[in-house]
């Protein structure tokens, strides 16, 4: 690892602008982690705008399913003759819908955004450990995107089998058209975003054992940090394992093999594919899969945390129970892959294991949203944007969190298995949440990362519609998933059995509307505020983290002069014996001052 | 013409935004002169009252579900003898969520609101406490434990299939995008299958093996007759894709692999008669069949078909992603006395007699 970026700064007067920039090194092929986080972070938004766009087609699908709607005709086009979504389609706007969101959106808009800008940043170095290994993760990430959206392009459509893919009907075009060129570019675009994402991880975690400032000890790191650190690790340790579930289906789908496949009747033909099984897939996709939700929301919780303690102008609760939990998750979430299998057709035996393993997860949870609790109470609570998102995130997080000792537990997964009770739960714990995470952290360091302030007023409009739409469109959701009514139908009017959900359904679909337009307040406020926002001041939150000791202006290296040293932990908010409510990191210790004990 | 309006709805969408945003602004310069993105006490007091009433927000929408839809989910009338057990752990595990999820969620908003800043207001420094991080530790570590034992003490009783004591051994099989069902007849056994062996030609459409002694007595049908009371226990097959066998009312589910045999086993305990006289579920026929009402009259005033009315049936449905009709592959499910059965299982075809 180079890290000639960390002193060639050390003896800088300045502010670095005797570096020769030209616009393509400064805007596009950038090397300053501050720069790659916003890539990703704009990057991720476009991404999410595809994302959020499908799932309300498909909304308005499920609402009214026979009704021809003129959005579907202008935007799908041949896929929806008359105005009337094709069944094809619908399954393959669930599947990218699913694919964009989990991946694109919440793991590289979140982590690669916030990693990317905070890891260097709060731990007081100059940049990450190889900056040009981190311009490669964004551009592979960047090559990625354009890929899984030009197989929305293709004539027989993108990849439908789900976002889980399973095979067979990933791996044969002659089950579903969009197992063809389709599959074949999600595949390939997955397997970009396996490298660029090993490539960040192994980044951030040399760049945190390595390079934290004098004193940053590693009981003295932020919260976040934490996160990242051990998102990154868990990254490194499962992602793999879908590169090789991806090159698995690639040689069964291109080369013959019969991994995944066997005995398979399919239009009037046997094929060759003999001792495979899909079963195998299943292990191997969730085996990333599962673990693949805690890298979603660890780095929200972390975020969380942080702004938490900094607007409750109060320590963080239970900082090591915080840091315990934090592995305690890590390590459970790579033996639970199996919930997601129990009616599978393996052994029922490793189905109890697996009940087990997956609900204890639910004790290092139940700690995490304690502490959060703990937190605010007795607090002086700062209501800017970021707090509410995160008060929301913990509210969420409970709500969705709380069944999962439903859905993870073997017997009672029998029968809600696959259902919208399935859905309702993890879009709240895992989707709301994380993306609650996320706003939180863009309106805190949208300043740090633009040099402006956000318009917190439509901060306010943006939380507290999305807080009600996001109840709205997943609280009702788990009733019809309790009446059994199965996820991914393209028309539920097949069953009559099914006929009284009509309106329930019908009122989902018209909170996710509001709640979608309502984002625009929030894009208009982002982009617009680049621009027109108010100049931000150094440190706006009065929060004790290095990162707000570094000027507005970003500068090559983060700090003009030395790298400050650090003295306590992050979270001396409201400490008494200080004048002010906040002692940054780089304060030195008063005479007689104790520093607290972890 | 689509696309005309498309636009215009666009531009009105744009403007009702920007209009939208004026007036933020314009109530910013009253309440707020030096708008830097920071929370005033003024904030911190107008969302602190918003968290009380989101509180009640979720509280109410917690209430409506339960009112409105509460009598959807298919909790009280399980089908099938182990249904029971599983409902029984769901209401448990409900109760315990919703007490938990109405004491941290008032917890959560009402510190939310109680500790609104206050400019001048110093918070309590209160970095940790062991006994607290203990209390909170070790009651779910207790609650858990309970759960998961009953839980797994549930799953294995469902799983353990007993094929010893003579149980009605029924093959299910699964197709883009239909379902088959294949009875083992007078022997109990049901013969050798695989798709390799399929001979459209000869009618056999589920690859049985033409040579085994017990596949000739084989009944394939494609309407599901169970007995009340009796074990059944369903030897699952696929022959192109992944399928899921779920039956709702039963409590049961299985994937259909291709390429394997999974099993599912379970005893019917109400038949679909009696399960029809239900108050519960006439009520729920008659609502859906209001419901359809309403929309025959939509239909008809276009001129197309009226739906039919609804009859109560047991369900097989697909519950995992298999294609474009993934939606409408269903299967009917009869339960009934050892008479009626008997009388039309007789009415059936063996595997022999349908052969081409």
């Amino acid at each position: 690892m180079s890290t000639h970026a960390v002193d060639i700064h050390a003896n800088d007067d300045g502010h670095g602008h005797h570096h020769k920039e030209t616009f393509v090194t400064k805007y596009i092929f950038s090397q300053d982690h501050k720069m790659i986080a916003k890539q990703y972070l704009i990057t991720g938004t476009l991404m999410g705008i595809v994302g959020v766009m499908m799932s309300l087609m498909f909304r308005i699908q499920i609402a009214w399913p026979e009704e021809p709607n003129i959005l579907f005709e202008a935007l799908l086009g041949k896929w929806a003759p008359g105005g009337v979504m094709d069944a094809d389609i619908y399954l393959a706007l669930v599947t990218i819908h699913g694919t964009i969101m989990v991946f694109f959106v919440l793991t590289a808009g979140l982590s690669g955004t916030f990693s990317n800008l905070l890891i260097p940043y709060q731990i007081g170095a100059r940049d990450m450990a190889s900056g040009f290994i981190n311009m490669l993760s964004y551009w592979i990430f960047f090559v990625s995107c354009i890929i899984m959206m030009s197989s929305l392009f293709l004539e027989a459509g993108p990849a439908a089998a789900g976002w889980t893919i399973y095979p067979p009907l990933s791996a044969l075009p002659m089950a579903q058209p969009g197992s063809g060129w389709g599959m074949t570019l999600w595949l390939i675009s997955m397997a970009l975003f396996i490298a660029q994402s090993l490539l960040g991880s192994l980044n951030y975690i040399v760049t945190v054992i390595n390079m934290r400032t004098k004193g940053m000890s590693m009981t003295r790191l932020p919260l976040t940090i934490w996160a990242f650190f051990v998102t990154a690790i868990i990254g490194v340790v499962s992602f793999p394992v879908l590169l090789s579930a991806a090159l698995l289906l690639i040689m069964d789908r291109s080369f013959g093999t019969s991994f995944f496949l066997s005995d398979i009747f399919i239009q009037g033909e046997v094929l060759h594919y003999q001792g495979g099984s899909p079963v195998l897939f299943e292990h191997l996709f969730w085996f990333l899969g599962h673990p693949e939700v805690y890298i979603v929301i660890l780095p929200a919780m972390g975020i969380v945390s942080e702004i938490m303690a900094t607007n409750s102008r109060k320590p963080i609760f239970g900082y090591r129970a915080m840091v315990a939990s934090i592995l305690a998750i890590a390590f459970l979430s790579t033996i639970v892959w199996g919930h997601h299998m129990f009616v599978s057709g393996m052994n029922p035996f490793l189905g109890s294991v697996f009940t087990f393993t997956t609900l204890l997860i639910a004790i290092p949870s139940a700690v995490k949203a304690f502490n959060w609790i703990t937190t605010i109470w007795k607090g002086n609570l700062q209501m800017n944007p970021a707090m509410l998102f995160s008060i929301g995130f913990v509210s969420t997080f409970i709500t969705g969190g709380l069944t999962g000792i439903i859905v993870g537990d073997s017997a009672l997964d029998i029968n809600v298995h696959d259902t919208y009770f399935v859905i309702a739960h993890f879009h709240l714990v895992m989707g709301i949440s994380a993306i609650y995470g996320m706003f939180a952290g863009i309106y805190h360091w949208y300043p740090k990362m633009f040099g402006r302030m956000m318009n917190k007023n439509l901060g306010y409009i943006h939380f507290w519609i999305t807080a009600i739409c996001a109840y709205g469109v997943f609280f009702p959701m788990h009733f019809i998933g309790m009446a059994g009514l199965p996820r991914r139908y393209y028309t539920n009017s097949a069953f009559p059995l099914f006929d009284d959900l009509t309106d329930v359904n019908i009122v989902i679909t018209i909170f996710a509307l509001i709640g979608g337009v309502v984002q625009l307040v929030y894009l208009y406020n982002f982009f617009g505020s680049i621009f027109f926002g108010k100049k931000a001041t150094q440190n706006p939150w009065r929060s004790n983290t290095l990162e707000w000791t570094t000027p507005v202006e970003h500068v090559h290296g983060n700090w003009p002069g030395e790298i400050p040293h650090v003295y306590r932990w992050s979270y001396d908010y409201s400490k008494p014996g200080h004048d002010t409510d906040f002692v940054p990191q780089n304060v030195p210790l008063k005479e007689g001052e104790e520093e607290l004990q972890h | 013409m689509t696309a005309l309006l498309t636009i215009i709805i666009v531009l009105f969408v744009a403007v009702a935004i920007w209009q939208m945003v004026k007036i933020f602004d314009l109530a910013q310069v009253s309440n707020d002169t030096t708008n830097n993105g920071i929370a005033t006490d003024y904030d911190n007091k107008i969302n602190g009252y918003l968290m009380i009433a989101f509180l009640a927000f979720i509280y109410i929408i917690t209430i409506i579900c339960f009112v409105y839809w509460g009598d959807l989910p298919l909790m009280s009338n399980a089908a099938s003898e182990h249904g029971a057990e599983i409902d029984n752990l769901m209401i448990i595990s409900m109760i315990l969520i919703f007490f938990v999820q109405t004491v941290t969620q008032f917890l959560l908003h009402y510190f939310a609101y109680k500790y609104r800043g206050v400019t001048g207001r110093k918070a309590l420094y209160f970095a940790d406490n062991n006994t607290l991080e203990a209390v909170w530790t070790i009651i779910p570590v207790i609650t858990l434990a309970g759960l998961i034992i009953y839980g797994l003490f549930t799953w294995t009783s469902i799983m353990n299939i007993d094929e010893d004591s003579d149980p009605m051994v029924v093959e299910l099989y699964a197709q883009q995008f239909a379902w088959t069902a294949r009875y083992a007849g007078q022997d109990n056994v049901l013969g050798m299958a695989n798709v390799r062996l399929i001979d459209i030609d000869k009618a056999n459409v589920l690859g049985i093996d033409e040579a085994d002694p017990n596949a000739s007595d084989d009944i394939i049908v494609k309407e599901l007759h169970l007995v009340v009371g009796q074990p059944v226990v369903f030897h699952i097959r696929s022959q192109d894709v992944l399928h899921s066998a779920y039956m709702p009312h039963f409590r049961a589910q299985m994937n259909c692999v291709p390429g394997m045999i999974t099993k599912f086993a379970f005893t019917p305990s109400v038949t679909t008669k009696d399960m029809r006289e239900r108050p519960d579920m006439i009520d729920k026929v008659q609502n859906i069949n209001n419901i359809r009402a309403e929309k025959s009259k939509d239909l008809t005033a276009k001129g197309e078909e009226a739906l039919d009315p609804y009859e109560f049936h047991y369900l097989l449905l697909c519950n995992k992603i298999c294609g474009k009709s993934h939606y409408n592959m269903q299967m009917n499910i009869i339960v009934e006395t050892q008479e009626e059965y008997d009388a039309w299982i007789a009415e059936q075809k063996t595997f022999k007699e349908s052969l081409k």
